[in-house]
């Protein structure tokens, strides 16, 4: 017990420190001064830029860069979808897998275009190589580089000067491809190696067991998939079981560096806020939030978890490995535990264990990570969403001294506001109505027609829960959650192949990725252009404990109020009967 | 130049400035990221001794597994594996996805605990650890804790005529310990060192 404490405790630590000095480095990318990576990097996005006739020096305004940025997404769904829908003729299929239907190729190409990775299909038999490596794992470059190239530009634009040229969206975008991403996914893929991860392009192999059973073993390509997947916070994982899938996570080192490669990115973002702004002692607050909010999550998910079903107590059974359904022998449920934690506060989404298996506890909180979104929260992304309760909170905090809402010098205005309230509305918006309507069908046992049908054909909506009563309510909230806050882990025993949950999950996700970046980039643009007033003895002051404080309540009090009511119908009553 | 800029329509001019970039910049990225990233892991991963196609176990000269992929055991000659929902079929992957409240599911763990009862006779409920009757999350899962390959002890040494000092001695021999996280135990190799004893 005592090594698996340390276990968690090595992955925060390390993290940590690594995450400081990423941060430094981050911020020197985007502010484009000299870095050890200029020998490799300098020369190929001069060639990069020569052939895509980009001009990176051209500075471009929040509104050309947010149409830089939906049309170049734009390209990439178009491309996924057209590998998704045609890669049974494609190139590397040695499995023969079909192509996918248009509503999973729908869900799929969008999940991995909004960095959620909601994954309705299994890797193993759903997509060919080719849609793997050219579809998704290119996605899970440049939806994390997207997403970090929109925290880029809010962070140009809360520099305390007044502007209204906040440098060149391709710029960011591709030097967050090259200078960050990559990098790391090339240290982290062969760590992986080491560790018998496969990296081959042969399909499935047959052997005879020990046993004398005949046995198939899919391989691929797995060990350069897996380190984007961790290292953009996408998540989609190459095989169905994700890190829970021996091969894909083979030990527990290899599930240490997931851990840190996951964590690492969204922390350094925090860093890089600070060094690039000159405002350090904010960072640290705002990291302090988060991670207070962390610690919250995960300190009773671990004990949940080590402690075990009290169920399985009442059989006589000895259960000092904890609650081990779902979950892997050489993880344990204490990295388990804390991985479901880490994995739902940023935007990951990739599982090591199965959540639908988890305590009630641990699946309250695990939503909640997602609900709140910005305990770190997703590479870039995770910043923005953190970014809106940063306005919302100097907002309250203004009027409750009474002084003008202020932040970084500048005047916080209605106009902002508005913006910042639809976006923090809008994501319990988004989950509470999509479950309120699943949930409704569910419960009158809808005919669905064309919309579902469950493996033995029939069209009765009850047939896409695997868990009856709370939990089976639970299966339908954590999937909207998930696509809301773009993670993309589920309560897999959810039936969600079907056009009812893929379309209607890819609808939330568009909406739910595109909103949180539209409305913080707008914000910090508008900010930008504003007078810049120094601080004097009347600006409240946000490099503080207390601010801090301020910005942890506004968080809790949203969540609690926006979702209480819907927690206590899943996981809060499975806990009450279990007890 | 400015008078040509000044006759293109607006519409062409959004064209200009992002689609034709975006197109481009794509093209170069998927070169970068899915032809130049993978094959230099490719690259690296010919330099590990199992050249990147998985770590394989042999026994008499034949391929019998790899170490990282679980394997069926329910012979009672060999330690078993974990319960599986995928029942060790390595070409899928996945959990029971059950809850911990789940009728279905607490009924099954009844059934494993019951039909291990049955094929290990002497066998205290109290000693039948967590694992042994709950499915793993890949339903591929390789190991077992050290108390679920003891507690099969007694029942291999009666049927393989061992003693059951040698068997616990073939378990610490196979035990790994890392550094961190739990003590496990590969099925697969400690069966086959079983055999070979």
């Amino acid at each position: 017990m005592n090594s698996q404490i340390l276990g968690v405790v090595v992955m925060f630590v390390a993290t940590l420190l690594l995450a400081v000095p990423l941060g430094r480095y981050i911020a020197k990318v985007y502010s484009g001064q000299r870095v050890w990576t200029d020998i490799i990097f300098n020369p190929i996005e001069k060639l990069f830029f020569k052939i895509s006739r980009i001009n990176p020096a051209i500075e471009m305004g929040w509104k050309q860069s947010l149409v830089a940025l939906l049309t170049i997404n734009l390209v990439w769904f178009l491309w996924v979808m057209f590998c998704l829908l045609n890669q049974s003729w494609l190139p590397m299929n040695p499995d023969h897998n079909p192509n996918m239907t248009p509503d999973l190729a729908w869900n799929t190409a969008i999940s991995f275009l909004v960095n959620c990775n909601l994954q309705d299909y299994s890797g193993e038999t759903g997509v060919s190589y080719f849609s793997q490596v050219f579809g998704l794992m290119f996605l899970q470059f440049v939806s994390a580089g997207t997403g970090m190239a929109a925290a880029a530009v809010v962070f140009n634009a809360l520099r305390d000067r007044t502007t209204d040229q906040l440098g060149n969206f391709y710029n960011y975008f591709l030097r967050s491809c090259t200078r960050i991403l990559l990098p790391v996914c090339i240290l982290v893929a062969s760590i992986h190696l080491f560790e018998g991860t496969p990296m081959t392009f042969k399909g499935i192999d047959t052997l005879t067991s020990v046993q004398g059973d005949t046995m198939h073993v899919s391989r691929g390509p797995v060990a350069a998939f897996v380190a984007i997947k961790h290292v953009g916070t996408n998540g989609g994982g190459f095989f169905g079981a994700n890190s829970a899938h021996p091969f894909e996570n083979p030990t527990y080192l290899s599930n240490i560096v997931q851990m840190i490669a996951q964590i690492l990115i969204p922390f350094a973002m925090v860093f890089a806020f600070g060094f690039y702004c000159n405002k350090r002692r904010l960072a640290w607050v705002f990291w302090g939030v988060m991670t207070t909010g962390f610690l919250i999550l995960v300190v009773p998910t671990i004990i949940a978890e080590v402690n075990g079903n009290p169920y399985l107590a009442q059989m006589g059974i000895a259960q000092p490995g904890g609650n081990m359904e779902g979950k892997e022998v050489r993880f344990g449920a204490m990295a388990s535990a804390f991985w479901s934690i880490a994995t739902t506060v940023i935007s990951t989404g990739s599982v090591n264990a199965m959540h639908d298996s988890f305590m009630p506890v641990s699946g309250m909180n695990m939503m909640l990570g997602m609900m709140i979104n910005s305990f770190y929260g997703g590479v870039g992304v995770g910043f923005l969403n953190f970014f809106i309760y940063v306005i919302l909170a100097v907002f309250i905090g203004g009027l409750m001294v009474g002084r003008t809402p202020e932040f970084g010098g500048k005047k916080i205005e209605a106009r902002e506001m508005k913006i910042a309230m639809i976006i923090a509305l809008f994501h319990p918006f988004l989950i509470l109505v999509g479950t309120a309507v699943a949930s409704y069908l569910a419960a009158h046992d809808t005919n669905m027609g064309w919309w579902f049908a469950d493996a033995a054909g029939k069209h009765n909506a009850s047939g896409w829960l695997n868990n009856p009563g709370h939990h089976g309510f639970s299966e339908m909230l954590y999937q909207y959650t998930s696509c809301s806050a773009n993670n993309g882990s589920g309560f897999e025993g959810l039936a969600d192949n079907n056009p009812f949950w893929n379309i209607s999950a890819g609808i939330v996700l568009l909406f739910s990725r595109f909103l949180p970046i539209i409305g913080p980039v707008a914000i910090a643009g508008l900010i930008a252009g504003k007078k810049f007033i120094p601080a004097s003895s009347g600006t409240l002051k946000t490099d503080t404990g207390t601010f801090g404080l301020l910005v942890f309540a506004v968080k809790v009090i949203i969540a609690a109020l926006a979702f209480f009511p819907a927690l206590a119908l899943g996981p809060i009553a499975e806990w009450m009967k279990m007890h | 130049m400015y008078i040509a800029e000044m006759y293109i329509p607006a519409k062409k001019k959004k064209v200009k400035t992002f689609i034709i970039p975006s197109l481009k910049l794509t093209a170069v990225l998927i070169l970068l990221c899915a032809v130049i990233y993978p094959l230099l892991v490719v690259g690296i991963a010919k330099t590990v001794p199992s050249g990147g196609d998985g770590v394989t176990v042999s026994y008499k000269g034949q391929v019998v597994g790899y170490k990282d992929i679980g394997q069926k055991f329910t012979d009672d000659k060999y330690f078993w594996s974990r319960p599986s929902a995928v029942d060790y079929n390595a070409s899928g992957s996945g959990g029971s996805n059950k809850g911990p409240t789940n009728q279905d599911y607490l009924a099954d763990v009844q059934k494993r605990i019951d039909t291990f009862l049955v094929h290990n006779p002497g066998i205290k409920k109290s000693d039948i650890p967590v694992e042994l009757v709950t499915a793993s999350g890949s339903g591929l899962d390789p190991d077992i804790s050290f108390a679920s390959a003891t507690v099969q002890v007694p029942r291999i040494a009666r049927l393989r005529n061992k003693t059951e000092k040698k068997l616990y001695e073939l378990i610490d021999k196979i035990k790994e310990r890392p550094l961190f996280g739990p003590e496990k135990i590969n099925v697969l190799k400690l069966n086959v060192a079983l055999n070979m004893l």
